[in-house]
This record gives structure tokens, C-alpha cells and sequence, in this order.
């Protein structure tokens, strides 16, 4: 172990001292375990590709692996055009870089479910530019024409004399040569990797234990502290008695941080204590007094009153004779992200520079807010992004939360440190999904077919207020998607339809959680289509189908789903099935729940999602995302909800703030629909429909129409026998 | 104070009242096992005292001491920690990972007492780990393929 350890610290010495050269400065995210042959000096070809000696490729992805998958996935686009064994690959985390920018912004960011969708060209390019770079090694190597020449397995083979050249020998010519300006790109026919199920890179370091974690991070002399934050948002240091909290043993230090005060420790344990042990008076906050009960009323009522419009076709105030009127509620609440592993940043900070190690989705804007901290310009401050311990939007921070925090800890303190949340912390901590009511209503033609559709937001924007601003609100209208994405597309063909929106800003901060606006606008769209469906009298299923003549990738999948899922055959007594179709992110997913009721607590037993995502990149990580999208859907919709009182968040761990567990996860069958189209993301577009297919589900069981999330405020009686 | 972690007995300085999972952590490196609530509600920080799993989050080292506590990073050593590991390859069921090291910690000692468990098995004694990822199915048949089933 000692051995290890000493081999992990000298590299991070190396990686620490080379950054501020070419893209040498690498964040391992595992921990190299002995000598192996890895650690031979390998060269680097270009920003994504280095090869060793002996011919292990590793490719350096500038994406953050949070589970969702990425490095696989650019690892295969990478290594389709560079013509190497898939089992000689390895995958790096990037350094923050200009080339590892989402294409055509000048940001380095996991989110949006953009990286497959973004990457897909230039990954692909990525590789083809490095072999081309090797050809060309090869070419002068045995003075032939580059034509004469192909790759292929990690070679560079010359047909007509039956000479090879291994990508490793080749390697330190490679590097010199010049990459091309333009590539050409293996037509999808001839495509090896992308398209099969592969298996992930990073499994085999996450059985282990080996997989290296922020909160794993250990440096030389490297401390530990927690940070006593403001009980309510906004709210200052009034006075701070930290006597009891220094005679903690293991508490080394107590200072003032912007966010709060800050108790450093030997080690995680003791700087709980600590902090745990100081008192410490508040004053002021923005947020105190603050309740999402009296927010959800004032909302509802706002709901009943004009707003923005974001969306407007037709005359929704024209009378159709014959009609039927319809109109709901609907109303869900804040949620956090609740990653497994706490939200935690390493910070090694000298007047030279500032390492700072964590798992964050934001390394372009969290570098500039470390910067501004530190006092540092930012090319001098290094961000080595280890592994996440789930994202879902939390570590992709708008305002850099917890890295400008860490910064100002080790600032104080004068030492490397690790700043470590508390699962508490974490959940108190803010940067919710959006709380929200929604108004619907429509009137339906003599057909049944809704003849008007007007929506009603009330909601939090999630990018209005925050650095992102200019990038994202529509200067005609002055709002940001969040407010109305899944609610101004909604896909069917509705003569008139009026989408309204009220985004007043809350002292509450509010952040991207996996799948943003459409997490709310799912809910109500979903369920009110339904709701038409079934006052028309007609299958849910068919009554979307009439209303999706346009849309053919939500007919597929809707149709999909549906054929997989046995819609409309017999079930067991006591069984419904309900279902909901959404786009987001230019991805189509349809799901098909199967409920119960136990004791008159919902019962999920399978779903079946289908997805029309355009090429599928690698259907078994399609398949994770559908099921991992599926059960954190399902877990806000059955029990997620963060409330506040007096100003105070009323959830602080996973007791009152439950989770779908084993014993109740449903079986989730994933269904692809076969396409050629550009690949679209997959990360996030399976978690909205989830929550109304089992409330629709649950309707079709109970006549209980449920229009407010968690599921757990609904009486839904006793399931008919 | 002397703990006998995957079967080295090592000197670890710590206060006796300190949970495991930070000793483990913190002062003896070994960070396989994970922090994830620090209340024994959500089975990261699962390890095995004299083969059976307890939350190393809420057990001081006074009650570990004299005993064999095994980590995910000596889980490798018995025939059955390694079969349970190919198949959570096998099924390629991590997907953050950070939960994996006390699900398997969990997986390992239901087979251990349960050789061919039932789904109803696993779910009684797989409940306490939370993957916030929803890896659950492919969890399950992971305990599948490692029974044998």
C-alpha cells in the first residue's frame, strides 16, 4: 500500500509540475496499482492521443465521467478512426484545455446530454487526424507514398511489401508530423466500434475499489475541513464562539470564510466534530422566513394570472361549438441531486499556482472562479477532475459554489485541503430543481382532439441571474428555456395553443437536475394529454398517435414501447399500465409503467422506455441511461421533495429524503429505435416521462387523478380487487 | 490502536470512538470504502467484521478491535469476493461506480450466508445500499450470475 500511495504521490508531483507545459498535466482517476506497463514513457500525438513504447494507446477524453458513460463512448469514437485494439485502450481525464471545449463554445462542461451529440464529428475527427499522423510517420519511415499505406489493429501496414509499423514505434515520428487540416472519416458501414454494445472502460477500476473519487484525493500533508454554512440562504456571520470547537482533538484550525467558518482537522472525523462544536450566530438572509408552502399557494394563484408569453398559435380564446372544457393543476416541488458521494473539492494552493481536485461538470467556469479567489491568473490554476460520484446537474455549479468555497478554505488555512460536505450539507446546500405550478387547460373538439392547449408556468428560471445569462435568454422575451422547455414544444397538433410564463426569481438557489425544465413541464403535459384522452374516451395510446401525424420519432418510440410493453393485453387484478411520450434534448423517449397499489402505496413493477436517440453509439449504455434515467425519475416521483420552513431546509439525509431502493426498483426493459440520423444524447431524456406515465397508470388503477409531486400526497384509497 | 485490516494487522492512531470509515479512510488510506450519509441509511461504507457487513459509518473502532474487518480492497482474496466481482463485469453493472464498493461488500455476504438467494433474498438484504444511478437490475443479476443461477 505504502508503495502505491508513493507511486500515486510522485505522479501527481509529475502531473502537478508538467501542466503548465503541453497537455501533460493529466488527473488520473484511478490509482495506478504497481509498475505496470503503462507507466512506460508514452508520447504524446496529439491533445487526445498518446501512445506508449510497447503500444497501449491512451486516449484523453476533456468530458467528466459521472456514470453516465462518457469516456466509453468517446473512447470508441476516438478509436474507431484511429484503428487501434480496443483492448489496448485506455482513458485519461483531460486537463482543462481549449480542445477539450464542447464544439463551437468556448466552455469545457458536461451537461446538457450534449457530449455523444457534440463529440460525434469532432471525436471521430480527433482520431482519423492521429492516424493520419502515424500514415504519415510510416510513409517517410520506409520512404513510400502515404497512399500506399493503411492502418489498421494499432499498425501501419504498407500492402505491397507486407511491411508493418506498430503505432508505438512510429509514435515519436508521429508526434512531429503536422496534423492534417482535413480528414476523411470512415463511412458508418465500415464501423467496428461504434454501434456495438461495449463494455464500459472504467468498470473493472469501479469493483475494486481502485476508482479514485474527489473525495479519495490524497495529497502530502494534505487536511481535512468542513464548513459551517448559513442555516437559511443569504444569511451572514454575526459571531462565532469556536473555544469547544478547538478542544476537539485532531482540529488544527478554525477561520472565516466567505460562505461561513471553516474548522480544519487531521482528519474528516475530527473536522466534523469541530465544526459541529462551533456556535454560531447568524443575521440577515434573503431567504429567511422563506416556505415553499406559502410559495406553492402564491404560485397557484400567480398561475391564474398573465405572464410571459412564450409560445403563442392559434386564437386559444375562439369558442369551438360543441366543445368540452378541460383544465388542471399541477404542482411539484424543489428536489436535490443527492450524488452518493458528497459534494467535496481538494485545493493545493502556493503563490506558484492552484491544484485543485474534484469532480466537477463546470471545469472552464470553475477554473476562472478559482482563479479570481486565488488571486491568480487562470492558466496558473489546474483543475485534475477525478471521478464523480453522480452528477445529475449538482457538480455543474453556476456560480462554482463548491470550488470557490475550497479556494477560500485553503486560502485560509495555508495548507492542501480537502473540503468535505456532509450528506447534510449537501442536501441543505441548495441549488434545487425548480419548484413549480402549472396551469393547463384545453377544449376539446367534437372529435375529442383538444381544439385549444394554454400552459401556465410558474417557475425559477434555472439560468436567468446566473454568468450563463447572456448565452441563453431570449432577449425578445427576456426568459430562459428552463421556464418552458417540454412545455412551448409541446408535439401535438393542437389548432391554438398559448404557453405562459411567471419566472420570478426565489432566494432559493435553483440549478440544472438531470433532465431541467422538461423534469416539471413532463409532469403536466403528460398527465393533462391523458386526462383529454380519457375524457374523449379514447386509449391513451391511440389519442396521442391521432395528435402525432408530424412526428415520427415520437410515433416510433411511442409505438415501441407500447408493442414491447403489451399495451392493451389482459393483466393480473390489481395491475395498470399508463404511459407518456416526451422529447428533450433532441432525444425521444416513451415509457409504458406497470403499477399496483400495496396497502395504497404505489407499486411500480416494470417499464418499458423505448428511445429514438438517431444512431445509437453503444446500445449498452443506452440501456444504463434508460434504466439509471428511469429510477431517478421515479424516485422524485414517489418520494422526492425538498421543503423549507422558516427559511430552513426541512430534509437532511436519506431518512426524509428517500430513495428507490432495491427492493422496490422496478424491472426497466430498454428498447432502441433503430436510426441512421445523428446521434442524439441519451443521458437525461429517459427521467421526464417517467412520473406521468405512473400517474396515468395510476389513474387507469384508482380514478385518482394524482397533480402534485411526490406521489406520497395522494390518497389513492385501496386498489379495486 | 491495532486493526486487522484484510488480514494485515496494522497500527492505526485514532481516538477508539472514532467510526471505522474514517480510520479506514483517513488514516490507514485504504479509500475503497465510501462516505455517503454517515447514518448507516445508505450501505456506501459497507465492509465485513468477522465476515459479516456492518456500516463502518456508525462503528466506533472500540467495537472492531481484536476482530477481521475486510474491505473491497481485500474482498479479491476469498474465491467467492472474486467471482462476484467478474460479474458485476460481467453484467457491466457500475455506472458513477462511487456506491459499487459496498454493494458488492453487501452481495458478497448475502452468498456467503445465501449460496442461491432468491430475488426476495436479494432485495431483504440488498435494500440498504442506495445506487443513486439505478444500477438495481443489473445488480440483481449480478447476484444471479455469481450463485450460479
Amino acid at each position: 500500500m505504502d508503495a502505491q500511495l508513493k507511486s500515486r504521490r510522485e505522479f501527481l508531483k509529475f502531473a502537478g509540475s508538467a501542466a503548465g507545459g503541453l497537455a501533460l498535466g493529466i488527473a488520473l482517476p484511478v490509482k495506478r496499482v504497481g509498475a505496470e506497463p503503462f507507466e512506460a514513457p508514452a508520447v504524446e500525438i496529439t491533445a487526445y492521443v498518446r501512445v506508449s513504447p510497447v503500444g497501449l494507446v491512451t486516449l484523453i477524453v476533456g468530458k467528466s465521467e459521472m456514470g453516465q458513460g462518457v469516456f466509453t463512448g468517446y473512447a470508441q469514437l476516438l478509436a474507431e478512426e484511429l484503428e487501434v485494439d480496443w483492448r489496448a485502450v485506455r482513458v485519461e481525464s483531460a486537463p482543462v484545455g481549449v480542445p477539450y471545449n464542447v464544439p463551437g463554445l468556448p466552455v469545457q462542461f458536461t451537461g446538457g446530454s450534449m457530449s455523444i451529440a457534440t463529440g460525434f464529428q469532432a471525436m471521430r475527427e480527433a482520431g482519423a487526424t492521429a492516424r493520419s499522423m502515424f500514415i504519415s510517420a510510416a510513409a517517410e519511415t520506409l520512404g513510400v507514398p502515404a497512399a500506399e499505406l493503411a492502418a489498421e489493429n494499432g499498425t501501419v501496414v504498407h500492402r505491397a511489401s507486407g511491411r508493418r509499423l506498430a503505432y508505438g514505434v512510429l509514435a515519436p515520428r508521429a508526434a512531429l508530423v503536422t496534423p492534417p487540416a482535413k480528414v476523411a472519416l470512415k463511412a458508418p458501414g465500415d464501423w467496428t466500434l461504434i454501434g456495438k454494445p461495449l463494455k464500459r472502460v472504467d468498470t473493472r477500476d469501479k469493483v475494486n475499489g481502485h476508482a479514485s473519487f474527489g473525495l479519495d484525493t490524497r495529497l502530502d500533508d494534505l487536511r481535512f475541513a468542513m464548513v459551517a454554512r448559513a442555516p437559511v440562504f443569504g444569511a451572514q456571520v454575526a459571531s462565532v464562539d469556536d473555544s469547544a470547537a478547538k478542544a476537539v482533538p485532531g482540529v488544527l484550525a478554525v477561520a472565516r470564510v466567505p460562505s461561513g467558518v471553516a474548522v480544519l482537522a487531521e482528519n474528516t472525523w475530527a473536522a466534523r466534530r469541530g465544526r459541529d462544536a462551533l456556535k454560531v450566530e447568524w443575521q440577515g438572509g434573503a431567504g429567511a422566513g422563506f416556505s415553499s408552502s406559502k410559495l406553492a399557494r402564491d404560485y397557484a394563484a400567480r398561475a391564474r394570472t398573465p405572464g410571459v408569453v412564450a409560445r403563442t398559435d392559434g386564437d386559444v380564446t375562439a369558442i369551438v361549438s360543441g366543445s368540452r372544457q378541460l383544465e388542471a393543476d399541477y404542482a411539484t416541488p424543489y428536489l436535490a441531486h443527492a450524488p452518493m458521494e458528497p459534494l467535496n473539492c481538494t485545493v493545493a494552493l502556493t503563490a506558484e499556482g492552484c491544484d485543485i481536485y474534484t469532480g466537477t461538470q463546470m471545469q472552464t467556469p470553475d477554473r476562472a472562479a478559482a482563479a479570481e479567489v486565488a488571486g491568480l491568473p487562470p492558466e496558473r490554476v489546474r483543475i485534475h477532475t477525478t471521478y464523480l460520484g453522480g452528477g445529475f446537474g449538482r457538480r455543474a455549479s453556476s456560480h462554482s459554489d463548491f470550488v470557490r468555497e475550497a479556494v477560500a478554505v485553503a486560502k485560509a488555512f495555508g495548507k492542501p485541503v480537502m473540503t468535505v460536505w456532509s450528506r447534510e450539507d449537501d442536501m441543505h446546500g441548495g441549488y434545487y430543481r425548480p419548484q413549480a405550478h402549472q396551469r393547463l387547460t384545453a377544449s376539446l373538439a367534437a372529435d375529442g382532439h383538444p381544439a385549444t392547449w394554454t400552459h401556465t408556468v410558474v417557475m425559477q428560471p434555472v439560468i436567468k441571474g446566473t454568468q450563463f445569462e447572456r448565452m441563453a435568454v431570449d432577449p425578445k422575451t427576456g426568459l430562459d428555456a428552463t421556464t418552458h422547455e417540454g412545455a412551448s414544444t409541446v408535439p401535438y397538433a393542437i389548432p391554438a395553443v398559448r404557453v405562459e410564463v411567471h419566472d420570478d426569481l426565489q432566494p432559493v438557489p435553483v440549478l440544472w437536475w438531470r433532465s431541467v425544465g422538461h423534469s416539471n413541464t413532463a409532469f403536466a403535459v403528460e398527465s393533462f394529454i391523458d386526462e383529454c384522452a380519457h375524457a374523449a374516451g379514447k386509449d391513451p395510446l391511440a389519442y396521442r398517435l391521432g395528435l402525432l401525424a408530424a412526428q415520427p420519432r415520437h410515433r416510433a418510440a411511442l409505438t415501441l414501447a407500447a408493442e414491447k410493453a403489451g399495451w392493451g393485453t389482459p393483466l393480473p387484478k390489481g395491475r395498470a399500465r399508463g404511459l407518456a411520450v416526451h422529447e428533450s434534448f433532441g432525444t425521444v423517449v416513451a415509457e409504458v409503467a406497470e403499477v399496483s397499489l400495496s396497502g395504497g402505496v404505489p407499486r411500480v413493477h416494470r417499464v418499458v422506455a423505448a428511445i429514438h436517440c438517431g444512431t445509437a453509439i453503444n446500445p449498452n449504455l443506452i440501456a444504463q441511461q434508460l434504466e439509471s434515467a428511469v429510477t431517478f425519475g421515479l424516485t422524485a416521483a414517489l418520494y422526492g421533495e425538498i421543503t423549507l420552513e422558516d427559511g430552513r431546509v426541512e430534509q437532511s439525509n436519506f431518512n426524509d429524503y428517500e430513495m428507490v431502493r432495491q427492493g422496490v426498483a422496478p424491472l426497466v426493459e430498454a428498447y432502441i429505435v433503430p436510426s441512421s440520423d445523428p446521434p442524439t444524447g441519451v443521458g437525461e431524456p429517459g427521467t421526464p416521462p417517467i412520473a406521468p406515465a405512473v400517474a396515468n397508470a395510476l389513474y387507469v388503477l384508482t380514478g385518482v387523478r394524482a397533480r402534485r409531486l411526490p406521489l406520497k400526497h395522494t390518497a389513492f384509497g385501496s386498489a379495486p380487487a | 490502536m491495532k486493526l486487522t485490516i484484510n488480514g494485515q494487522v496494522r497500527s492505526v492512531d485514532a481516538p477508539d470512538d472514532m467510526p471505522l470509515l474514517w480510520a479506514l479512510r483517513d488514516v490507514a488510506g485504504l479509500t475503497g470504502t465510501k462516505y455517503g450519509c454517515g447514518m448507516a441509511l445508505c450501505g456506501a461504507c459497507t465492509v465485513h467484521l468477522d465476515g459479516q457487513p456492518i456500516r463502518s459509518c456508525v462503528t466506533p473502532l472500540s467495537a472492531v478491535a481484536g476482530k477481521s474487518i475486510t474491505t473491497i480492497e481485500g474482498i479479491a482474496k476469498s474465491p467467492l469476493g472474486r467471482k462476484v466481482q467478474a460479474a458485476w463485469v460481467e453484467e457491466d453493472v457500475p455506472q458513477c461506480g462511487y456506491c459499487q464498493s459496498g454493494q458488492i461488500m453487501s452481495a458478497v455476504a448475502l452468498l456467503r450466508a445465501t449460496p442461491a438467494p432468491t430475488d426476495a433474498d436479494i432485495d431483504t438484504a440488498m435494500n440498504g445500499n442506495i445506487c443513486r444511478c439505478g444500477t438495481y437490475n443489473r445488480i440483481r443479476k449480478a447476484i444471479h450470475r455469481a450463485a450460479g443461477a
